[in-house]
């Protein structure tokens, strides 16, 4: 691996388990680069420590290029560290100065417990989309697309919401633990297009009761979930949701 | 939340606008013909309503709070709020406590005396509640608690305003600006009148001020 001259103390949660009670553990790292991304540093940390005979830091991880929405990590008091817009594993070492003391903890929502060390369960998540986020299709030959007409408003509006990659970070960052940003734009990227229409009603009602089982907390409207959501998901999808679900609420039999 | 919210700020102003009546150097005449009127029987429901209000209010800030906690059991070591939130969205509970003392205190000043005990002015009953005014903002103590919570008023109201039309669904790019600005306007003016009617009846009443 390509090394550099930074160096950095970090300061990692580590827990063997679900039930474990788990701890900060301190490691100096030293010869890092810059142009690496967070990630990259950490699977340095991990190399060390294999080396060395030690258990390394599990964490998640998939993509490494700010799709799959797996690399969770609460770095320095912010999810998915100091810069906007990005994801950890986008987050690159020239974020932080030579000597930065780093603190790295996972996700901490009830509904997100710990796995192990930074790694959370987001099943949560995933349980909300089975509730209600998913569209009706006839089985068959695929319709001419040109046959359901939408406006090029709506269209970009429902890609927009539909940009959110279920990493949690809304829910991280938020003091409520809400999980309302994620829902509104599962919510939205389906009411705002023709395919999403007949399930509209039972879709909110079905996904906000599974949220709220789920044990996240309530929206106070702080906005620290917009401002952290590494894919720009904005709080209008939270007032579309609240309008979906009165309206659900109020028509539904 | 938003309902009771939006509910509370209506009644603010109402409240403000009778308050104002008692900068009126007329002995009080306006301002006890106003108090007279809210204390018709016309306006009972109302009371109750408003009573109701912030009791529904307050239940709902407290199940909030609780169902917050439970959602995170274990904290953050390190947290970095203030990136991407302001201070007052993250303090509505502390911020509404203080109200909560304050309206207390409140209650115990004029609602109390006037509407279940009744009180005495130079040792004779009364129901002059504009000389109740002057004889409670005789304190500087009161006063500056008065002015003071205006703050907290200020700031929950600030967050709270427009949280309260986000909570209703009601945001639209036309219409945010408005709410938005209407909110901050709301926000500063209303407890800066509130903060200076006691003030100006201290001057008053101590004989600082000639009206
Ligand atoms: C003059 C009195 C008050 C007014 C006009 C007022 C107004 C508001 C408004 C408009 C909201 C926003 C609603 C929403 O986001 O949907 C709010 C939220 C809140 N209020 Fe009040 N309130 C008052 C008194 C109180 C009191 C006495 C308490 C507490 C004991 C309190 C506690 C809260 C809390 C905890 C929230 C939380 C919601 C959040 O964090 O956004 N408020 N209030
Ligand atoms: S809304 Fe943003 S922060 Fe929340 S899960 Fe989706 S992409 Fe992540
Ligand atoms: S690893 Fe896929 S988004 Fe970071």
């Amino acid at each position: 691996m390509s090394h550099g001259d930074m160096n950095l103390t970090l300061k990692i949660w580590r827990q063997k388990n679900k039930e474990a009670k788990g701890i900060f553990e301190t490691y100096p790292i030293s010869g890092i680069s810059p142009d690496m991304s967070f990630l990259e540093m950490v699977d340095v940390l991990n190399e060390k420590l294999i080396v060395e005979g030690k258990e390394p830091v599990a964490f998640d991880h998939d993509c490494r290029e700010g799709i799959c929405g797996m690399c969770s990590m609460y770095i320095n008091g912010q999810p998915h560290g100091p810069k906007q817009g990005v994801t950890t594993c986008q987050l690159h070492m020239r974020s932080f100065k030579n000597g930065d003391t780093v603190v790295i903890e996972p996700w901490r929502a009830a509904a997100f417990p710990v796995i192990k060390d930074l790694a959370v369960d987001r099943s949560s998540f995933d349980r909300i989309m089975a509730a209600g986020g998913y569209v009706s299709v006839n089985t068959g030959n695929a319709q001419d697309a040109n046959s359901l007409p939408i406006s090029k408003e709506d269209a970009d509006e429902s890609f927009t919401s539909a940009a959110c990659i279920g990493c949690g970070a809304c829910v991280a960052a938020c003091k409520n633990s809400s999980a309302m940003l994620f829902v509104s734009a599962k919510v939205s990227q389906y009411a705002l297009l023709p395919q999403g229409q007949p399930e509209r009603k039972s879709r909110v009602l079905a996904m906000v009761n599974q949220m709220e089982e789920e044990g996240f907390g309530s929206c106070t409207n702080t906005g620290a979930c917009e401002a952290e959501c590494p894919k720009g998901i904005s709080i209008t999808n939270i007032a579309r949701l609240n309008r979906e679900y009165l309206s659900a609420s109020l028509s539904s039999k | 939340m938003g309902l009771t919210g939006l509910f509370l700020i209506t009644f603010l102003i109402v409240h403000l606008g009778i308050n104002l009546c008692a900068l009126i150097p007329d002995g009080g005449e306006t301002f006890n013909m106003a108090a007279e009127f809210m204390g018709s029987p016309f306006i009972k429901p109302l009371e109750i309503g408003l009573f109701l209000g912030f009791i529904i209010h307050i239940i709902d800030a407290l199940v909030l709070t609780i169902q917050s906690r439970k959602a995170r059991p274990v904290g953050y070591e390190v947290s970095k709020a203030s990136a991407n939130s302001t201070w007052y969205s993250r303090s509505m509970g502390l911020l509404g406590t203080l109200l909560l003392i304050f309206l207390i205190l409140h209650i115990a000043h004029f609602w109390w005396p006037s509407k279940i005990t009744g009180f005495e002015i130079d040792g004779r009953e009364s129901h002059d509640l504009y000389s109740l005014m002057l004889y409670t903002f005789k304190n500087l103590w009161i006063v500056l608690l008065y002015a003071l919570t205006q703050f907290s008023l200020g700031y929950h109201l600030l967050h709270g305003f427009k949280s309260a039309f986000q909570t209703l669904g009601l945001n639209h790019p036309r219409y945010n600006g408005i709410i938005e600005g209407v909110g901050v306007i709301y926000s500063v003016v209303v407890p800066l009148l509130f903060a200076v009617i006691p003030v100006i009846l201290y001057l008053r009443v101590n004989g600082h001020i000639a009206f």
